[in-house]
């Protein structure tokens, strides 16, 4: 039996009003994350992946959001409750990591400063403790010489650094989880991986789970224990990642794996996917998906369910033989 | 941090130096005027302009000339006036200064103090109806001309009430701070006031907007997924942000107003500031005064700048490498 969930997301949405109507960002997410797991979250810009995790700990702060579902913290409701009320949990239950770290250090403090500061937030530690420890999570997070490094100001620091000093600040206060919103994409090939393995060695020493946000496959086979995939706001696909990254179900993510060749872009880059996301603004009532996808049927014009069997679930009409006959004929 | 304020008085005083010598060419180096004539005034005698083309060695070379200039203003301080026959022009402009200093410095203490604080309410009370009150309370400040405040101010206080509620308020005029302090800010009181009421209304609007843009930054997103309270996101991270331009802003502002833009106040209020001096010298063509007035503002202006360029490196660390 597995422990009971950190996380538990139930039919998260998320509308905006905006002058063209609503938009919704996210519709229909549910997941959990269990105690040390690490759950990736993909889908193309747009799909509603930041969106939903800032809902997680209320930092959507436009004045036009509604939000609704419900998302439990350890079994205890948190969508809803106040900023005093969400502090604690903010940076000391849950740790964030975002996706640009040229932008997301105030300029204007050491990172040092930064770190001691969230660290008394949570703590009662003195400045002195609380700077000590800013320089043990420098030095663990990778930070060559931190104790020189501690006094020195964001801008002083690579991105690659920058997002060390990010990671050693979401981590500071022992988070039970930690949410990374692509952690890695403003970063160039070999500092991605040299954090993402920063990211694994923490976790296993730290024991928190993780929910990482990317685009990349990539790094959802190298990190994640489930995935969910999500277009337009919904998910798409939501299961172990051995199970979806082996025999993906939905054609989003034939796509997004490059599991089914397709006759017109036979030399382009396997990932990418004919046709545009759909604009949040018009998702059509049906499938999400049915624009782009080349097994539509008379039937998906009718909103599909997540389905499926233990928990490897997907939102498609398509039935188990039409999917071995599509996947087979690709395989040919 | 030392190093660059101490580049950055050298470039001042740089600075400086060419504004005397781009003041001088104005005023005496211009083609096919005669500066002696100028400078005596109108319709000044023959005896009086050979005295002025000897004092100033109007026949001898330009650099001479320049340097023969600045003798007169900073050295020897014997430019006198033509206009008024006599008057020694340095020590006017040394009399006026303090009058305006004080004039300025308290408004800006009051306009700071005030503008800040109502920035800040509007933007923490963003979406409630005290935003849209202070920054209407703001733009009337704004759009309500100095010269007619100051002078509704005065007929309030002078007049009108001055038997009853106002009596306490002195009329118009200046008492020295060594002579005595209460009824020094006694009289500054109403022209502080008044000239505090147009920034004090600018900077809450400026600084607003500054916050509100500010809690947009990423940064603030973090601060706030850190776990700070809302009140500490807004002052320890957006205000501090937000500073740095309400500093260079109040730099330009305070050093123009040292070098004479407070006129209408002081005129209002009867105080015979460095802008008083100036309306005079300029109305009378007293050339040897406009040029003393001019240097000065500049003076004020530029040593703003540096004392800005200085706390806004203070301020932003990225400023202090460059
Ligand atoms: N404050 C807002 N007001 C209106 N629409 C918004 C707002 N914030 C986000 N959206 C919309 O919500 C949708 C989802 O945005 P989100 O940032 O979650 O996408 P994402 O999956 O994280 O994409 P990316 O990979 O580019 O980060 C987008 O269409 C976006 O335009
Ligand atoms: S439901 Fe229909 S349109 Fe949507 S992905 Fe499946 S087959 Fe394609
Ligand atoms: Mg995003």
């Amino acid at each position: 039996m597995p422990d009971s969930p950190i996380l538990s997301v139930q039919d998260l949405q998320v509308t905006f009003a905006t002058r063209q109507g609503p938009l919704r960002a996210v519709d229909g997410l549910s997941f959990d994350v269990a105690p040390k797991e690490v759950v990736g979250i993909v889908g193309e810009s747009g799909s509603g992946k930041s969106v939903s995790m800032y809902s997680v700990l209320g930092l959507v702060r436009d004045a036009n959001v509604q939000i609704n579902g419900s998302v439990k913290f350890q079994g205890r409701e948190i969508l809803g409750l106040s900023d005093q009320e969400m502090q604690p949990i903010r940076g000391g239950e849950i740790g964030m990591i975002f996706q640009d770290p040229m932008t997301a250090l105030t300029p204007v403090y050491t990172v040092g400063w930064q770190i001691a500061e969230q660290l008394r937030a949570h703590s009662g530690m003195t400045k002195q403790q609380a700077r000590e420890r800013a320089i043990e999570l420098l030095g663990e997070v990778g930070i060559p010489d931190p104790r020189k490094r501690v006094d020195r100001y964001p801008h002083e620091f690579s991105g690659g650094m920058r997002q060390r000093v990010v990671i050693a600040m979401a981590l500071s206060c022992n988070p039970k989880l930690l949410i990374a919103d692509e952690p890695t994409t403003a970063l160039d090939v070999t500092t991605q991986a040299q954090i993402l393995d920063l990211m694994l060695k923490l976790q296993d020493s730290y024991n928190s789970s993780i929910v990482i946000i990317t685009h990349d496959m990539g790094v959802i086979a190298e990190m994640a224990h489930k995935v969910v995939v999500m277009y337009a706001g919904r998910p798409a696909e939501i299961g172990p990642e051995i199970d979806v990254v082996r025999n993906p179900r939905h054609p989003y993510t034939w796509g997004l794996l490059g599991a089914v060749p397709r006759v017109e872009s036979r030399n382009d880059r396997l990932t990418t996917i004919p046709g545009n996301a759909v604009s949040p603004l018009d998702i059509p009532e049906g499938c999400a998906f049915a624009d782009r996808c080349e097994y539509r049927m008379d039937i998906c014009t009718k909103r599909p369910q997540l389905k499926g069997t233990n928990s490897h679930l997907d939102a498609c009409w398509l039935s188990d033989e039409q999917r071995l006959t599509i996947r087979s004929k690709a395989v040919r | 941090m030392l190093s660059f304020s101490l580049r950055r008085i050298l470039s001042a005083v740089l600075v400086l130096f060419a504004i005397s010598i781009a003041v001088f060419l104005i005023f005496f180096a211009t083609p096919g005027v005669d500066p002696a004539a100028r400078i005596a005034g109108r319709s000044a005698s023959p005896a009086t302009l050979a005295h002025v083309r000897a004092a100033f060695g109007l026949n001898r070379p330009i650099f001479i000339r320049y340097l023969l200039m600045m003798d007169h203003l900073f050295i020897k301080r014997d430019l006198t006036s033509y206009v008024n026959v006599g008057l020694k022009v340095v020590p006017q402009v040394l009399k006026a200064a303090p009058i305006t200093l004080a004039l300025v410095s308290g408004a800006a203490v009051i306009w700071l103090v005030v503008g800040i604080f109502g920035g800040i309410i509007a933007a923490a009370n963003r979406g409630k109806f005290i935003d849209p009150l202070v920054m209407f309370i703001g733009i009337a400040a704004v759009s309500v001309p100095a010269y007619w405040l100051g002078e509704v101010v005065n007929l309030i206080t002078q007049s009108r009430l001055h038997s009853s509620l106002f009596s306490w308020v002195p009329s118009g005029g200046y008492t020295p701070f060594t002579q005595n302090p209460w009824q020094w800010a006694l009289h500054l009181l109403f022209p502080w006031l008044t000239l505090a009421a147009l920034y004090a209304g600018i900077y809450a609007r400026v600084l607003r907007a500054e916050l509100v843009n500010a809690m947009n930054e990423d940064y603030v997103r973090t601060a706030r997924a850190k776990g700070l309270s809302e009140r500490r996101i807004l002052i320890r991270h957006a205000l501090r942000c937000s500073l740095v331009s309400i500093v260079s802003l109040f730099g330009l502002d305070f050093g123009a107003l040292i070098g004479g833009a407070a006129l209408l106040t002081e005129v209002v209020f009867g105080l015979q500031g460095v802008g008083m001096l100036t309306y005079t010298a300029l109305q009378n063509l007293d050339l040897p005064v406009i040029m003393a007035c001019v240097l000065y503002g500049s003076f004020f202006v530029v040593l703003a700048n540096a004392v800005v360029d200085i706390l806004y490196a203070f301020l932003d660390p990225r400023v202090r490498v460059a």
